[in-house]
């Protein structure tokens, strides 16, 4: 079912719509945000000048640098006694960034969420059990709005304790179920190895996202659980889940494109380029009041396209994302960065020890394994004390990260190197 | 009494002690005695040599991680109690023992024993003042 008309208007209107957004939202950042307005005056540019969504490629690039620089509330563009939530994720080299909602903004991001359930055929009569961590994550509390909204049966079970999980979709007979994919799978052994089967089970659809998956582990889960799965995309930065997500057709994320307008840049020149070119995806968000972004630079690779959807929705769509254009590893659904790792070593070393990130797919579960290489400042000839440092670090990654790692100590240069460069990360999963 | 100890960190991997010690034995380094602490994922090699110095360094260049340690060494009676005495004795000055172990000699009753205390001072005193010393050619 299409919840809302604009999913579904013509292309002329949505750039009217977007336009109208996009000029509001460049003044309200120029006049609230001392950042966005020094930006805009280093390059000559005024609010006047964009006049319309055709005056886009104009405004400057946000970045996630900008975000660590003026964090925490420096992006803030309304009073604060106008914020009413704020989540955080994870930075680069350990810092945090920081996002805030206005009362408005909460119930714009329910009501796409909304749109995203409905694109997959869930309605009132459907129980949702939200699998997504609740908490700082948007995942969790992003997903739970939206159903609610719908009028659905929320299960605001959270992430983990997959026991609990199996024992609520037995008693509870949710008939939807959101999470990451490569939990769901890793759901599918823990029911298994309980004895339970798919038929004692009441679930019809998924919706999977947080994490980059394949057509294959698409096919997996809809074989596996007979139901079917459809793909969600978002960032905390721009809202959270719900900036795009499949209908029925499973061909393309529609992106709820009157609320964030989107690009693609070429990842070298910056230039935009055109439908079907494949590059970095950019946002601008057109309908954010607390903490609106001008072209945030998401360094997810895909593509955008049009097509003649048998959803009958017009709103555009981006292809399944394909890759990032840093380093960035998504891990149980957590952003993790080599650097966050780095630093945390060197808490424990005067000199930064080779290491190297090893994540594998065990039991359908995300694994992170570091491995270090002893030197001469981490040795001891006393066991006690290298399994207390090993506990240490492992205990420092899971407080910079919120996922536990197991960390291995290595021989000194026995991590394989390029080109005499360590190879810092070897991703074994298979997606 | 003070010897020096070289203990190295190796992964608990095939072969990596057979490598170790192949490099010493080509660089004609003996080893008077040895122990291994192990775990699961890794293991501390620690060796007696007969020049530990050159075996530092030789080490290092391969690329080990290496360290020297100042560890005691006394003879103890090959007979029941022969090792709880000077223990007893460290015990009741406070000292705590961090690793212990112990080797034959060939020629007659004696025992060696290598410990590494926490604090190695006091310890060479006691021990001395209660007539322990080291003969083991170390």
């Amino acid at each position: 079912m299409i919840r809302d008309r604009v999913e579904s208007i013509s292309l002329d209107e949505m750039r009217t719509i977007q336009g109208k957004r996009l000029v509001e939202t460049v003044k309200h950042v120029y006049d609230n945000v001392a950042y966005y307005r020094r930006k805009m005056e280093s390059i000559g540019l005024l609010p006047g000048d964009i006049r319309g969504y055709e005056d886009l490629h104009k405004l400057p690039f946000t970045t996630k640098a900008d975000l660590i620089e003026t964090y925490p509330y420096g992006m803030v563009a309304v009073d604060m006694d106008k914020i009413v939530r704020v989540h955080a994720s994870s930075g680069t080299t350990g810092k945090r960034i920081v996002v805030a909602y206005t009362k408005e903004d909460i119930d714009t991001w329910a009501d796409v969420m909304a749109r995203c359930f409905a694109r997959i055929g869930t309605d009132v009569n459907d129980v949702v059990q939200v699998a997504y961590g609740y908490g700082l994550f948007t995942g969790g509390l992003g997903t739970h709005y939206g159903a609610e909204r719908l009028g659905a049966t929320v299960i605001p079970i959270s992430g983990g304790n997959s026991r609990r999980q199996v024992e609520f979709l037995i008693d509870l007979k949710p008939t939807v179920i959101a999470c990451t994919p490569s939990y769901m799978l890793h759901l599918y052994e823990v029911m298994t190895e309980a004895g339970v089967t798919v038929d004692d089970i009441s679930l019809k659809a998924g919706l999977f996202g947080a994490e980059p998956w394949s057509e294959n582990m698409r096919k997996e889960i809809e074989r596996l659980f007979n139901i079917k799965a459809y793909d969600i995309y978002g960032l905390s930065e721009i809202t959270g889940p719900g900036v795009a997500s499949e209908c029925c057709a499973q061909n393309g994320l529609h992106i709820n494109e009157d609320c964030y307008l989107p690009e693609i840049v070429d990842t070298e020149t910056q230039q935009p380029l055109g439908l079907g070119m494949q590059g970095e995806i950019v946002f601008t968000t057109i309908k954010k009041k607390g903490m609106p972004l001008i072209r945030y630079r998401t360094k997810d690779i895909t593509k955008l396209f049009r097509d003649d959807c048998r959803c009958k929705r017009t709103l555009v769509k981006m292809e399944r994302v394909m890759g990032r254009t840093d380093d960035m590893l998504i891990i149980r659904g957590v952003n993790v960065f080599p650097s966050q790792i780095e630093s945390v070593l060197l808490e424990f070393s005067s000199v930064t020890p080779n290491y190297q990130i090893v994540v594998d797919r065990i039991n359908m579960m995300d694994t992170l394994e570091v491995r270090v290489e002893m030197n001469e400042n981490l040795f001891s000839d006393e066991v006690r004390k290298i399994e207390m440092l090993e506990r240490n670090i492992t205990g420092a990654i899971e407080s910079v990260l919120g996922i536990s790692a197991k960390v291995k100590l290595a021989e000194p240069k026995s991590i394989e190197r390029s080109e005499g460069k360590a190879v810092r990360i070897i991703d074994r999963r298979k997606i | 009494m003070l010897v020096k100890q070289i203990s190295i960190f190796l992964e608990n991997k095939e072969g990596r002690l057979a490598e170790v010690t192949s490099i010493l034995a080509r660089a004609n380094i003996n080893i008077n005695a040895l122990t291994i602490a192990d775990t699961a994922d890794f293991g501390i090699l620690r060796i007696i040599v007969d020049d530990a110095e050159k075996t530092e360094k030789l080490l290092r260049e391969y690329g080990f991680s290496v360290s020297v340690t100042d560890v005691l060494a006394i003879d103890i009676d090959n007979v029941p109690g022969g090792i709880a005495r000077p223990l007893i004795m460290l015990h009741k000055n406070g000292i705590s023992v961090e690793y212990i172990y112990a080797f034959l000699a060939k020629e007659d009753d004696t025992a060696h024993v290598i410990f590494k205390v926490n604090d190695i001072e006091t310890a060479v005193r006691i021990l001395t003042k209660n007539g322990f010393r080291n003969t083991a050619k170390l």
